[in-house]
């Protein structure tokens, strides 16, 4: 790689030994992945959930944290994902001390870093909006896909090391979306059936993933025939993400950079696959043996305000009968508390849980610790990564998962 | 001794039984960490253990964590000795990076199909250009 005289400085040591680690390890990631050189980004958001740090990473982090304060502080707003609890629903998570001890820690070298604990991966809808062409290290697969897509900035999947790399540096190894060349369409899908609620937004993003296949497919969308909200983007571009490792997508006359579809494809680019009704209903299995539904969760993404706001009104006059949690950021739970919107879901009996998300929460142990099992969720994301963890959850929507909430079984 | 090349490599030369599977990884989707074995219901290892074994697989999927993860199985001594993939993400770059991790990709052949489940290999990212090495054919 090229570097600049002030990158060779922090190679060297001249900036101490946290910027030393951060550099050397950019390095080395960027000559794996061919960058020439780095470009300087503006912000950086930190994926560290407990359970995938462990105990060995947050010792990590705690080195760094006890450098002296001018050598461990982060040069650029950088800001954190979901943690691994609410501290104020742990008990009721049946979450164990020592995972709260860890996340104590873990935000305790955060802190001591500059890092400012946001705990949020909805930064998009709720923190700083990255702007068309902004470059940054951003390290949530939902918050880099919708920022390159939706917003048109520039981002390759940063994991927690390499986004806590950018924080300390301000710069990453140019390389992948940070590139004009690698923006391009490579794999065309039409669509003939518009997404009308959020989980057949999940339902297309996952079948769209599922023929992408891995992080170097730019998949670009004809067909859809309206302006896809925030909230529905949000749920198409995280499962697009989590099914496909996708980290850029295009939509024809909506996103952006594609305008036309000449603007990001070749006419020879061909036709992949075409996804309509059937195909989506396809998609969908049905619940596992009579219905009977363990625990319903609303999360990943966190909950925007507007989701929140139709979930209290699914829920107004009913009582759950079965756990449901739903998940929203810290910057998100003051509105919907000072907009009744909390005591209107609390009051059926549901929990809303803040700055945590559910799989980033130790959710073998909650799965084990509280008897859950069958999971019915309005999330595709969720419902691909959460089989790993011992569950058999099902897709529905919204108002099917409040219903399966209240009456203990989800409808075939 | 059949010898394939890879496009790019690091971490340490390691030698062992390769796991074979024309499926994907994702340290948290495919994982039980604790018990160190594939857990994911429908992936083709399910059940198996990658303890000290050589994944060779097809593409890296899912998420970010493995970042951590991969370090933090490490430290634990329940990770695999190394991941040879068709496709990298970036992911799987940073967390071999932050683990000393070994890790080789980019093949003229699709590597799942050519390398035997059980087969010894050696992997070698120092070689140039990085290499895997199959030193016996079956377990």
């Amino acid at each position: 790689m090229n570097l600049t005289d002030e990158e060779r400085a922090l190679l060297a040591g001249e900036a101490g030994p946290a910027r030393q680690w951060a550099i050397g390890h950019q390095i080395a990631v960027g000559r794996y992945l061919r960058a020439a050189d780095f470009v300087p980004v503006a912000q950086a958001h930190i994926m560290a959930d407990t359970e995938s740090l462990g105990p060995a990473g947050v010792e990590w982090l705690e080195h760094l944290a006890a450098l002296p304060e001018p050598d461990r502080q982060v040069r650029i707003p950088t800001i954190t994902d979901p943690r691994g609890t609410d501290f104020a629903a742990a008990a009721r998570l049946r979450q164990q001390d020592w995972m709260l001890d860890l996340e104590h820690r873990a935000i305790a070298a955060f802190q001591a870093m500059g890092i400012l604990m946001t705990d949020t991966c909805i930064n998009y809808q709720t923190i700083m909006p990255a702007v068309r062409g902004e470059h940054m290290a951003y390290g949530d697969t939902g918050v880099v896909i919708y920022s390159n897509s939706v917003l048109g900035a520039r981002s390759n999947f940063e994991g927690g090391p390499s986004a806590l790399a950018a924080g300390l540096t301000g710069r990453t190894p140019r390389y992948g979306y940070h590139l004009d060349e690698h923006r391009r369409a490579s794999l065309h899908v039409a669509v003939t059936r518009t997404p009308a609620a959020l989980h057949e937004w999940g339902t297309l993003g996952a079948l769209v993933g599922r023929l992408a296949g891995d992080y170097w497919q730019v998949p670009v969308l004809s067909g859809i025939d309206r302006i896809p909200g925030s909230d529905e983007l949000k749920h198409f571009g995280a499962a697009l993400a989590s099914y496909g490792s996708v980290a850029l997508f295009h939509m024809v006359g909506i996103t952006p950079e594609s305008q036309r579809f000449a603007d990001v494809a070749d006419a020879a680019l061909p036709l992949r696959a075409t996804i309509g009704a059937a195909e989506m209903a396809a998609f969908r299995t049905g619940p596992a043996g009579d219905g009977t539904v363990d625990v319903v969760v609303f999360s990943a993404p966190q909950l925007s305000l507007f989701e929140l706001r139709d979930l209290a009104a699914l829920l107004d006059g009913r009582r759950v009968t079965v756990p449901l949690l739903a998940v929203t950021s810290p910057q998100v739970k003051p509105d919907a508390d000072r907009a009744g919107l909390t005591a209107r879901i609390e009051a059926a009996g549901g929990q809303l849980l803040s700055g945590m998300c559910f799989y980033q929460s130790y959710a073998r142990e909650m799965a084990e610790a509280n008897g859950w099992r069958n999971l019915a969720t309005n999330s595709a994301k969720l419902v691909n990564i959460l089989g790993g963890y011992g569950y058999r959850p099902v897709l529905a929507s919204m108002e099917a998962c409040v219903a399966a909430a209240c009456s203990g079984r989800l409808a075939a | 001794m059949t010898v394939f090349a890879a496009t790019a490599g690091m971490g340490e030369r390691v030698r062992g039984r390769a796991l074979v599977a024309s499926d994907g990884f994702s340290a948290r989707y495919d994982l039980d960490r604790i018990a160190g074995v594939f857990s994911r219901p429908d992936h083709a290892l399910a059940g198996q253990s990658y303890v000290g074994r050589i994944l060779v697989l097809d593409a890296a999927k899912g998420g970010v964590a493995t970042a951590w993860m991969l370090h933090e199985m490490a430290a634990r001594k329940i990770a695999p000795a190394a991941l040879v993939l068709n496709r990298v993400n970036p992911i799987m770059v940073q967390g071999a990076a932050l683990a000393g991790f070994t890790l080789i990709s980019g093949f003229a052949v699709d590597i799942t199909r050519a390398v035997a489940n059980g087969a010894l290999v050696e992997v070698d990212p120092g070689a140039d250009p990085p290499v895997l090495r199959v030193l016996e054919d079956t377990a």
